[in-house]
């Protein structure tokens, strides 16, 4: 497989990214917030973080996602300073941390236990970073107030931890990072503990909150749902490297590869060999059958390949059309989820996932195909991508 | 030390699953049994305690008969010099011990829960071996190291010996605490900006403190109860309580005893109490 960073391609010299940074450097403010330049982390046998560059840009809500033990919350803890990288650099608003401890990094992080002091009310909780920096009573006491009400708990300030709700701790958790203006918030699942529906009101208000603050927003994440709905860019973890970093349009449509394409949504994958390759699209066989897509990077022909279709981007229907990547199928399944109309069908001896938008409102039961039917399956190819293997 | 847990427990199972009212009646006879058994455990252990104390307000000076009531002993036995400087030295070993093996049990469940290094198990091993070596063992082996550097039996030597046998009960408590501390409250602390030992005075320490005094309550208590190794490393001018109380038992049960003894009791259980109550709050939090 032939991974590239989108931003940053493995092989571009260091060299043309610290020109970047000395000349923005130069305007007293460095592009990136924060950046990792080559950072490797090794436990022992495990290398949990696997050569990791990657820029994140000033003010950015920026997400890192993948599955679990993929390196994530690791680069995480090393921009915050629990970590020590093995090798490699973090910057952080253009200097090099080294081993600058987390008490001195501009940065602050909401942990995902929210790690509220206990022994503490809400207010000397909110309190404690600015109080740690010396700032006078009556400030801290203004600031603490200010950052309450933006999280919408003004009336708390006296309450203890264990006497609010989940989602009550983790706002306070969020106010006391925010109240200390760092450059930088780091989150580390903040919303994991949290029941679904709570979740999807702090994903939105998370993002608003983050519009209004302006600071750069660095979040962990394992849902991948989440990553694009409340991010500007992604970083897509697996196994201590980035395959990809890019807009949740681009990771969404565009993945570089099997793996940012079947960990972001769903997806159809048809295998076989590179036929042939012409300019932006290429031709995959597979089971005798050609299809066309879009031709990912690293394609050579004769190669073995991946051509990955969104369900959402494949149609079925009755008769055959005179197009490319039509084959006949027959129905396997029809499920009727509301929204959509979920149906698997037979592509040879495949499976392939097809969802059709119930744009039409109807009671007929015969509306769309039955179990059993003979269907063609047609997709067009700028919405299939053809990927390395 | 967390005797009542279990009881709680059984009585919230007795409360979510009542018994019906059939098997109630065929157990009968085997829960009279259960109740005599009960009842004879608990004469058992608290019949003679219960007749110490009755017999310190008791106004026969001999034989075990009672005579009324009477506080005289408890005022004969404040007005007794040596009693009271037997319980001063006692107070002042327990007091200085109590400090000393709190500190050094305590710095040693951190040192011992925070790095890992090599044999650790067996290191562990032997900070809490003292427990269970048998305390003439302790006292003996004690009296022998003092005599070979030349150390004069005192309360020097008595501090030395209570924190050698009360550290070991410090440390096990103060592991037990840490190891349900969450690290990642001192992370949070250190993000937001404070260093190492500011970390450790506002957020380690305060959020340790009830697992501290409450290992300090049982430290105090382990140091006023010895007996065995005091008797061996007690100098003549520096008895404690329980080494007077023998001395004067050589010469025959007196009320006064029963009295000086009550007292102890009571501290101690008042002490126990005041432990147990600190680490139920702590495990509340």
């Amino acid at each position: 497989m032939v991974l590239r960073i989108k931003s940053f391609a493995q092989g571009q010299p260091l060299s043309a990214l610290s020109a970047d940074t000395s000349i923005c450097g130069g305007r007293g403010l460095s592009e990136f917030a924060v950046e990792l330049r080559d950072v490797t982390k090794v436990f022992g046998e495990v290398v949990a973080v696997d050569h990791v560059s990657m820029g994140i840009r000033q003010g950015e809500f920026f997400a890192m996602l993948g599955p679990s033990g993929c390196g994530k919350t690791t680069s995480l803890r090393m921009i915050a300073g629990f970590e020590r990288p093995t090798s490699g650099e973090v910057y952080i608003d253009g200097k090099p941390m080294g081993s600058t401890p987390p008490f001195r990094r501009d940065v602050n992080t909401v942990f995902q236990s929210y790690a509220l002091f206990p022994h503490m009310t809400v207010e000397q909780n909110v309190g404690f970073g600015l109080e740690m920096k010396g700032v006078p009573r009556a400030e801290i006491n203004r600031r603490v107030k200010e950052a309450l009400e933006l999280v919408r708990l003004p009336q708390m300030a006296k309450r203890y931890p264990r006497q609010m709700s989940g989602g009550q701790q983790q706002r306070v958790a969020l106010a006391r990072a925010l109240v200390n203006r760092p450059k930088v918030l780091l989150l580390d699942e903040p919303l994991g503990a949290l029941d679904a529906k709570l979740r999807k009101e702090m994903q939105i208000e998370l993002k608003a909150l983050q519009r209004e603050v302006g600071i750069t927003f660095v979040f962990v994440t394992h849902d991948q749902e989440e990553a694009l709905s409340m991010s500007d860019r992604i970083a897509v973890f697996s196994k201590g490297k980035v395959l990809q970093i890019g807009t949740p349009l681009e990771i969404y449509e565009r993945p570089n590869c099997r793996f940012v394409a079947d960990f972001i949504g769903e997806t159809n994958f048809i295998e076989g060999k590179v036929k042939q390759i012409d300019g932006e699209f290429a031709v995959l066989e597979s089971d005798g059958r050609c299809f066309v897509g879009r031709a990912g990077e690293g394609l050579r022909v004769g190669a073995q390949a991946s051509l990955s279709v969104r369900p959402e981007k494949a149609q079925l229907v009755e008769q055959p059309m005179n197009s490319a990547n039509c084959y006949e199928v027959r129905v396997h399944s029809v499920a009727y989820v509301g929204s959509d109309t979920r149906v698997i069908v037979m592509l040879g001896d495949q499976h392939f996932d097809i969802w059709e938008q119930n744009s039409l409102s109807t009671l007929d039961p015969n509306y769309f195909f039955g179990p059993g039917e003979r269907a063609w399956l047609v997709f067009r190819p700028e919405n299939a991508l053809i990927l390395a293997e | 030390m967390a005797s009542d847990t279990p009881i709680v427990l059984i009585g919230d199972r007795a409360e979510v699953a009542p018994r019906p009212r059939g098997a109630t009646a065929k157990l009968r006879p085997g829960r009279f049994a259960l109740t005599v058994a009960a009842l004879f455990t608990f004469a058992f252990l608290y019949v003679p305690i219960a007749v110490l104390i009755a017999f310190s307000f008791n106004s026969a000076r001999t034989g075990a008969t009672w005579q009324g009531f009477t506080l005289q002993w408890y005022e004969r036995m404040l007005s007794n010099p040596r009693l009271i400087d037997a319980a001063a030295n006692s107070l002042i070993v327990a007091a200085l011990s109590t400090l000393g093996s709190v500190v050094i049990g305590t710095l040693m469940a951190i040192a011992m829960e925070r790095y890992r290094f090599r044999a650790q198990a067996v290191w562990d091993g032997l900070l809490y071996m003292p427990v269970i070596v048998p305390e003439i063992v302790m006292g003996i082996s004690l009296l022998l190291f003092f005599a070979s550097i030349g150390l004069e039996r005192g309360l020097i030597t008595l501090i030395i010996s209570h924190i050698a046998f009360s550290m070991p009960f410090v440390y096990l408590t103060m592991r037990a605490r840490l190891a349900d501390f969450d690290r990642s409250l001192e992370e949070a602390a250190q993000d937001l900006g404070a260093d190492e030992w500011t970390t450790f005075r506002r957020v380690t320490f305060p959020l340790l403190l009830p697992g501290i005094i409450s290992s300090a309550l049982l430290a105090f208590t382990l140091s006023l109860d010895d007996f065995v190794t005091s008797f061996f490393v007690a100098g003549v001018g520096s008895q404690t309580l329980p080494v007077y109380i023998w001395g004067q038992i050589r010469r025959g049960i007196t009320p006064e005893i029963n009295a000086i003894s009550t007292v102890m009791l009571i501290l101690s259980i008042v002490l126990v109490i005041l432990s147990q109550a600190l680490q139920r709050r702590q495990s509340s939090h």
